[in-house]
């Protein structure tokens, strides 16, 4: 089962000729992934590692049956290639660009949940790996393991860390989302605690906040009140210090408001363990899945 | 990127709404000729990015232009500080303006709203302060609205804002137009937070923007060329300066072991980890993804030019950052820089095998777990100490 993407899903690479689209377009392949078709305005009709390329999103959706879209395209043309894909009938968008301006994102997101059908993961994010059947993104595929646990991180490469953790301990995964670091993101933790509330093969969830914004906050109420599966927390930025933008767009402590302490807190507060460091998630798991069995 | 006054003032001035006279020099001798050019009684003010300026001695009155001229030989130079910015900031910069009589201070703020996914449009009758302050004190007295991307600010939501926040009706039709300008403004630069605050009303009836703030978005900067080229006067660290041309993610946090890592996650994570081994983290730097040998030599350069740092942390978890060529830019800098603090570095991930081989026989110490890269650099650091 696992959520979002799976062994079925037909992927597009929008920006596929680029360094980076092929280069991780060659990984996705490698992991399994079915990469049916690739979009790069005015290279339609080459091939890219067997793929074909089309000049528009449409053509290849019409042509493959594209259903979920990887977005590699540069800032300045990325909210282009999101509205693209999703005017073509793309169900999950997953767009990793970094470094889009946030009026941009205001607009594409509020046009995505008004007038289209479709889900967008990121920007600024690795993408979405389900274990052993699908992975759409940058994340390294070596890391995981088919099992039980999803993850929903806003951070890229912390997220490895902790996969990597999981799986050293004997914990495979379901789904990781990494829904990005920018303050306007297409999926927030509380779009994806219900899937993996609904979605059988998931048993547990870790979720990986960090300082900025208050969607821990507000996934924590979510979660005292509808999620009946175990949940662990990490919030990363625990000493950053307010005013300072810790890299991404997004994690900023401001205003007085987005701090890991008011983060854990209101985790704590919801039942979630909150993990020190990523070293003890596993741990934590483990304690948290057996009383559940117990 | 933060805005100085002058700059926000300039850029309201621009779509139409109503500033006061004034401009801005460096020199006490041209603080003399605006205000002559005035003919009236100025106000000086230091365009210091910092809160607090007023009580700090930021802002002064003079009545004659040889009374401003004195205040700003004074001024200039001079280091402000305030209990919002204890480190305080030196004066480079007045902006000298007609002084104008307030009889009321308002606020007026648009900001990006996280959690409705929009820009939010707010205001209060109590202006003249820290919105956040209001917002503690009096939390009725602010009254915010949403805007529509797709539709822009509507007048009617411009009457209700107002209304809501309890504004004289005389003031509504006079107001609304101010609201709608610094939206204008505010989406033509790429805003994420505009304020005019206070927006004063004179003892003549007239609104005027008598200060301003705008932050704009660092992603945006390349289609904003005009206002990229404020971007050195903003930074308020030498290091951060000189970390923001160049391009890179430098956070300055004063402590004495420098951290370096890929994605920025993992490098806050990273300096938390520090932090719980008892160290004391010098600051954050993301090397970002994919990067090349000669990024990672810039981001050893950018650490060191802090004099306190006495060991150097290296936590790389490769996705697109292969660990070869972070190796092979830590090598490049041991080869190109006098280096004598200990270095750990800890690998894992795309090609740290390969990175591995590179660093052995290297005074370079690798670590497996970023929670023993941690604890070994704060231990080195700690034994160097004494």
């Amino acid at each position: 089962m696992a959520i979002l993407v799976n062994a079925n899903s037909k992927v597009l690479v929008q920006g596929i000729t680029g360094r980076e689209g092929e280069f991780h377009t060659r990984q996705m392949l490698e992991y399994g992934t079915k990469v049916v078709a690739g979009v790069t305005p005015g290279k339609g009709g080459q091939q890219i590692l067997g793929v074909p390329v089309y000049d528009t999103v449409k053509q290849a959706v019409a042509e493959t049956g594209a259903n979920v879209s990887c977005i590699f395209v540069p800032a300045p043309f990325a909210p282009d290639a999101i509205l693209e894909a999703a005017d073509a009938g793309i169900e999950v968008i997953v767009c990793i660009t970094e470094g889009i301006p946030v009026q941009d994102m205001i607009r594409v997101v509020n046009y995505l949940k008004r007038c289209t059908q479709s889900r967008l993961i990121g920007p600024n994010c690795p993408g979405i790996t389900t274990a052993g059947e699908c992975k759409v993104g940058i994340m390294p595929g070596n890391l995981f393991r088919k099992g039980n646990i999803g993850l929903v991180s806003r951070s890229g490469t912390l997220t490895y860390e902790i996969v990597h953790e999981l799986t050293r301990a004997g914990f495979g995964q379901s789904t990781c989302v990494g829904i990005g670091g920018d303050p306007i993101i297409g999926t927030t933790f509380m779009d994806v605690l219900p899937m993996f509330e609904a979605d059988p093969q998931t048993e547990a969830i870790v979720l990986v906040g960090e300082i900025g914004g208050s969607d821990e906050e507000i996934a924590a109420e979510y979660i005292k009140h509808h999620m009946t599966k175990p949940v662990i927390g990490f919030i990363s930025g625990r000493t950053a210090p307010p005013g300072k933008r810790m890299g991404h767009a997004g994690a900023i402590i401001s205003g007085g408001k987005g701090s890991a302490q008011s983060k854990v807190q209101a985790l704590s507060e919801a039942g979630v363990p909150i993990a020190d460091t990523p070293a003890e998630i596993p741990q934590l798991v483990r304690a948290r899945l057996r009383s559940c069995l117990g | 990127m933060k805005l100085h006054e002058y700059q926000a003032k300039q850029i309201l001035h621009d779509v139409g709404l109503p500033v006061p006279q004034g401009e801005v020099t460096s020199s006490p001798e041209g603080v003399r000729a605006i205000a002559e050019r005035l003919g009236r009684r100025v106000v000086i003010k230091a365009q210091v990015l910092m809160g607090g300026r007023g009580k700090a001695g930021g802002i002064q009155l003079a009545n004659t232009p040889d009374e401003a001229e004195q205040i700003v030989r004074n001024l200039l130079g001079k280091r402000l500080i305030s209990p919002q910015n204890p480190q305080g900031m030196v004066v480079e910069k007045v902006l000298v303006e007609e002084a104008i009589d307030i009889a009321k201070e308002f606020y007026i703020g648009i900001t990006v709203d996280r959690t409705s996914q929009r820009n939010a449009l707010m205001v209060s009758q109590y202006g003249g302060m820290d919105i956040e302050e209001v917002a503690a004190t009096h939390p009725d007295a602010i009254a915010t609205v949403d805007i529509d991307p797709c539709i822009g600010l509507t007048d009617y939501k411009a009457r209700e804002v107002l209304y809501a926040a309890g504004f004289d009706s005389a003031l509504i039709r006079p107001l609304a137009p101010i609201l709608h300008g610094l939206y204008r403004a505010y989406l033509a630069c790429d805003a994420n937070l505009a304020e005019i605050n206070p927006c004063a009303l004179t003892t003549d009836g007239q609104l005027m923007v008598a200060d301003a703030k705008m932050t704009i978005d660092d992603n945006a900067l390349f289609r904003q060329k005009r206002l990229a080229a404020y971007r050195e006067e903003s930074a308020e660290d030498p290091i951060e300066a000189e970390a923001q041309q160049r391009g890179v993610a430098y956070v300055r946090l004063g402590g004495n072991i420098g951290i370096i890592g890929n994605g920025a996650g993992l490098v806050m994570c990273t300096v938390d980890e520090v932090a719980r081994a008892g160290g004391k983290p010098a600051n954050f730097l993301d090397i970002g993804g994919g990067a090349k040998a000669e990024q990672v030599r810039q981001a050893v350069e950018i650490v060191l030019m802090d004099p306190n740092v006495k060991g150097l942390l290296f936590n790389i978890f490769g996705g697109i950052t292969r660990g070869d060529e972070v190796a092979q830019g830590i090598l490049d800098a041991l080869q190109t820089m006098d280096i004598r603090i200990p270095i750990v570095v800890r690998l894992a991930g795309t090609h740290a095998e390969e990175g591995l081989a590179l660093l052995r026989g290297t005074p370079l110490i690798p670590a497996e777990t970023m929670q023993e890269a941690a604890r070994r650099i704060v231990s080195l650091v700690q034994a160097s100490a004494t």
